[in-house]
């Protein structure tokens, strides 16, 4: 028996995406270097956020003028909202730009909505509460949360398409905080429902963060500034690559359990040393 | 008329479009999405929308995010 990757695709809703890495497009030192990590990250779904025009700067460069829409599956997040009401109103923001595009992200959204600036947390009631109002408008929504299992819970009944829990608080990069609490996430979110997708969201640090969270088993992890601020973006985005691809690898062909002693990886027969009392 | 765009106040003549609007700030209309009065005015709607003074207006683009 072998464990096959290469066809091993993330099912969100009705999208269905190649790469189980999510990538941001926040905070590269240019878009020209953004462009890049993107295409050594192997992911084929990027998020990106909609802001005001900056109507001074009329010929200033669009970050749309380096993105390849016809390979890449956007996916608008109302970061910066601590409302639902807002959240609501930039997420049909983001859909008419994107169906102005063609792009298939149009029917989908990666719903922030923050309670302080200070840990970026995020607002679990009034998350729910955009939830619902963005599934009756027609939206694919895939909720920023936190940790919590009784949240990620409540965040299917609204009717998520995915809940992501943060694995810590976004751009710390202090990697999963709470093992437990995401497998019991998992627990909550796939009983009688296995393919219901859970996706680690904020918090990655290295490459090691993305392979435990997926050694979990979750189906997907999505990470901006790991990548954006390393010291090498590029030689990051193929670690974040990599380590998708070894922790999902990991986690299909299954892990052996943990033991407190050892176990000899050699014949313990024919042995010509003593052993020790 | 005075109307605000993206919170800042703008004079446009009586009778103006968003089409006219996007017209004068000079920017790529494939690229954007216009608010007025907090609810989407989609693109095919661009040319019949007629605004009034007092229109809150946000033009918004698509920014690096995570």
């Amino acid at each position: 028996m072998s464990t096959d990757v290469s066809a091993d695709t993330l099912r969100v809703g009705t999208h269905t995406l190649s790469s189980r890495l999510i990538v941001g497009t926040g905070k590269y030192a240019t878009h020209a270097e953004m462009q890049k990590s993107l295409e050594l990250s192997g992911t084929d779904c990027i998020t990106v956020a909609v802001r005001r025009e900056r109507l001074i700067d009329a010929d200033g460069n669009n970050l749309l003028d380096f993105i390849d829409t016809e390979r890449y599956t956007l996916l608008p997040n109302t970061a910066g909202c601590f409302n639902a009401d807002d959240a609501v109103r930039v997420a049909r923001l983001g859909r008419e730009i994107l169906l102005g595009l063609e792009n298939p992200g149009a029917d989908w959204v990666k719903l922030e909505v923050l309670s302080d600036t200070r840990t970026l947390l995020p607002d679990p009631v009034a998350t729910i509460e955009a939830t619902e109002m963005l599934v009756a408008d027609g939206f694919q929504v895939l909720c920023y949360s936190t940790d919590d299992p009784v949240v990620a819970r409540r965040l299917k009944e609204a009717g998520a398409a995915s809940v992501m829990p943060a694995g810590s608080p976004i751009g710390s990069g202090q990697g999963i905080l709470n093992p437990n609490n995401i497998r019991i996430c998992m627990e909550y979110l796939k009983e009688n429902d296995p393919d219901y997708p859970v996706i680690v969201d904020a918090g990655v640090g290295t490459a090691s963060d993305v392979a435990e969270a997926m050694e979990l088993g979750v189906d997907g992890v999505l990470l901006n500034t790991a990548v954006a601020h390393a010291a090498d973006p590029y030689g990051m985005a193929r670690a974040m690559r990599l380590a998708t691809e070894a922790g999902r690898l990991a986690y299909l062909s299954g892990r052996i359990p943990k033991k407190l002693y050892a176990t000899a990886s050699s014949p313990e027969e024919g042995v010509i040393s003593l052993k020790p009392r | 008329m005075r109307v605000d765009v993206n919170g800042e106040p703008r004079e446009l003549p009586d009778g103006s479009t968003i089409t006219d609007l996007l017209q004068e700030l000079k920017l790529d209309r494939r690229y954007l999405a216009v608010e007025r009065n907090r609810e989407v005015v989609p693109r095919e709607r661009h040319n019949e929308t007629r605004l009034v003074g007092g229109d809150q207006l946000e033009v918004v683009t698509l920014v690096g995010g995570g």
